[in-house]
């Protein structure tokens, strides 16, 4: 087989010099003042997304089921860490204790996961669609009505942790997890319910496991996402975790393509940044948005990368049984 | 007693469009999210009817003006659902089918948005033609405007039942339901029955729409807002069953009145969704809902 330019062992390094060069990039464009505030935060809502859209593809695409309550989980991520920060830590310790806050927010959401998924996936299909949805309104439900969080007015104090270092890392992180997780034996398994549950359950997939622990994983990159919203925005109301915002989530997950990592980082770029470059327009850029949406759709039913990965996430054997297959 | 007239008035809005969810997902087995906004766009179209005619200085009596205004607004929002099914989900019909799902979220967020940008997010009257007078029956305070929607729905909803078990067309409606492949074999015209499912579900949003209109506020966002309900009203029915859908939009409407009646009205959404989370957990397929097997072994 003929090797691709490069010697191996620049290639072997290649990934991790671009991703450590990528960090130092994130860290010092801010500080240099290359980037203004308005940049910046526009980089971090695209890095947020893209955590959102991944997690959300591995139930959606790679599972293939449909789950419509992902601003739920991600609120549960957002309070349950803003409220560590404001309330528990001291506020000097915000920058070291971050990471760990996060973990808890995501940790959080994951068992609110759990607690969906034990029952949703008894049938399989659109009832999850309705349990998921179901969720997400009782959750907004629910904070609006607990006082002693801000009820419908919202809860604020906490600082500005986000940044677009900490949003890189943690790209990378659901990223490489999610990657690792997909081709892992268990993500065979997710990949075998998706297309045909009775015969991966012949080939003694443990479909019930697979399926929840997918679910569960999926809702904890949620919960990670909403605390860096949290804390980005430095201030969270119910309704900033409305239906509406899962419908976004979706949305990138479509327009991207289904079952792929490629194309969630793209989808969710793309989405975000467009809804930016969109401003402009007003209220029609609601209008153009959906409208591109239902024109690739209809052209382009998978979406831009559905089920195909880019050679750079697929693991080395896929590359080379792809080359020897196309010649 | 009052409040369960309140309760009937909402529950038949629910019912009506609940129609227009069950009887799209029986046919294509699609969730037709768009379904909502169009609810939403009849009730524009109905407001713009109503307030033609009455601006002419024709002089029609108000019942005239109120008929003219419900066959308009079916009219128009069949046309807009059957142009809808032909553009955007009919070359989705053998594209998985969670596409054809987003692509109606997709219509449905456009349908919204673009009523948002052209006509405006104040809410609106619709002009009076019903008149607000109130009959006191037994202690009961009953609006003509009450009597209008509990009669006309249950009308509607018994024509629709009929036609759907009677007549060829329902019965060619139920076939496809049951086997969407060999159907079109015994000579069903499957897209024309297709188109006819949109229309008769949209002119059932469009009637709610009417009814809805003469009774409360409308606004662009409204969509949304009670195309939910009425989606989880078909759910709680048992999705697929028209009759269902009929239970299930009355169920919630009961709900919905007497939980704003005896707790703060924002407790509404959560008891709802938790009384159907447990409905879902101890009867997945709704009230009158039939199993689904699972095919292709």
């Amino acid at each position: 087989m003929k090797k691709r330019g490069m010697p191996p062992l620049a290639k072997r390094w290649l990934t991790p010099a671009l991703l450590v060069a990528g960090l130092a990039l994130s860290i010092l464009l801010p500080q240099l003042g290359v980037l203004n505030l308005y940049l910046q935060q526009v980089i971090i809502y695209v890095g947020i997304n893209i955590i959102l859209t991944i997690s959300l593809n591995l139930v959606n695409g790679y599972m293939g089921e449909f789950s419509v309550g992902h601003a739920g989980f991600m609120a549960i991520g957002a309070y349950v860490s803003s409220l560590l920060t404001v309330l528990l830590f001291p506020k000097v310790w915000g920058p070291f204790v971050f990471p760990l806050v996060l973990v808890l927010g995501g940790l959080a959401a994951a068992l609110a996961g759990l607690l969906v998924a034990l029952p949703s996936f008894k049938t399989r299909g659109d009832y999850l669609a309705i349990v998921t949805l179901a969720f997400n309104m009782i959750i907004k439900s629910v904070l609006e009505n607990i006082d002693a969080i801000g009820g419908p007015r919202g809860f604020m104090g906490m600082s500005k942790l986000t940044n677009v270092a900490s949003v890189y890392i943690w790209v990378l992180i659901t990223i490489v997890v999610l990657r690792n997780f997909v081709f892992s034996n268990f993500g065979r398994g997710v990949l075998s319910v998706r297309e045909d549950e009775v015969a991966a359950e012949l080939v003694s997939v443990n479909t019930r496991q697979t399926k929840i622990l997918a679910f569960v994983i999926s809702s904890f990159f949620a919960g990670v996402a909403g605390g860096l919203f949290a804390h980005v925005l430095q201030f969270i109301n119910p309704k900033s975790f409305t239906i509406l915002k899962s419908t976004d989530v979706l949305v990138m997950v479509y327009l991207g393509g289904v079952g792929s990592i490629t194309g969630s980082i793209l989808g969710a770029s793309i989405y975000t940044v467009l809804l930016e470059l969109l401003r402009p327009l007003g209220v029609w850029r609601w209008v153009v948005g959906p409208l591109m949406l239902v024109v690739l759709m209809i052209t382009r039913p998978r979406g831009i990368f559905g089920l195909r990965e880019s050679r750079w996430l697929s693991p080395p054997e896929e590359v080379e049984a792809d080359a020897a297959a196309t010649g | 007693m009052q409040q369960v007239l309140n309760a009937l008035q909402l529950g038949s809005v629910y019912a009506l469009i609940a129609l227009g969810y069950t009887m799209v997902y029986g046919i294509l087995r699609m969730i037709n999210f768009a379904h909502g906004d169009i609810f939403m766009v009849s009730t524009y179209v109905g407001f713009f009817a109503a307030s033609f005619l009455l601006g002419r200085s024709l002089h029609l009596p108000n019942a005239v003006v109120f008929v003219l205004t419900l066959l308009v607004a079916m009219a128009g929002t069949s046309l807009l659902a059957v142009f809808i099914e032909r553009v955007a989900y009919k070359p989705l019909r053998n594209a998985p089918r969670i596409s054809a799902v987003i692509t109606a979220l997709g219509v449905g967020l456009v349908l919204e948005n673009l009523t948002l940008a052209t006509i405006g997010p104040e809410p609106r009257i619709l002009p009076q033609v019903i008149p607000r007078i109130n009959l006191s029956l037994g202690g009961v305070s009953v609006s003509a405007i009450q009597i209008v929607i509990l009669a006309i729905s249950a009308v509607v909803m018994f024509v629709l039942d009929t036609i759907v078990r009677k007549t060829m067309t329902g019965t060619a409606m139920r076939a496809i339901s049951f086997d969407k492949s060999v159907v079109p074999l015994m000579g069903v015209p499957i897209d024309r029955i297709i188109s006819i499912t949109f229309a008769l579900g949209s002119s059932m949003a469009a009637v709610g729409g009417i009814l809805y209109g003469i009774a409360y506020m409308i606004d662009p966002y409204m969509g949304i807002r009670i195309g939910w309900w009425a989606f989880i009203s078909a759910v709680v029915g048992g999705i697929g069953n028209i009759r269902g859908a009929m239970v299930g939009g009355y169920i919630l409407g009961f709900v919905e009145i007497f939980v704003a009646a005896f707790l703060p009205s924002t407790y509404r959404d959560l008891i709802v969704f938790a009384l159907l989370l447990v409905l879902l957990v101890f009867k997945p397929t709704g009230i009158l809902g039939v199993p689904v097997v699972q095919q292709k072994v």
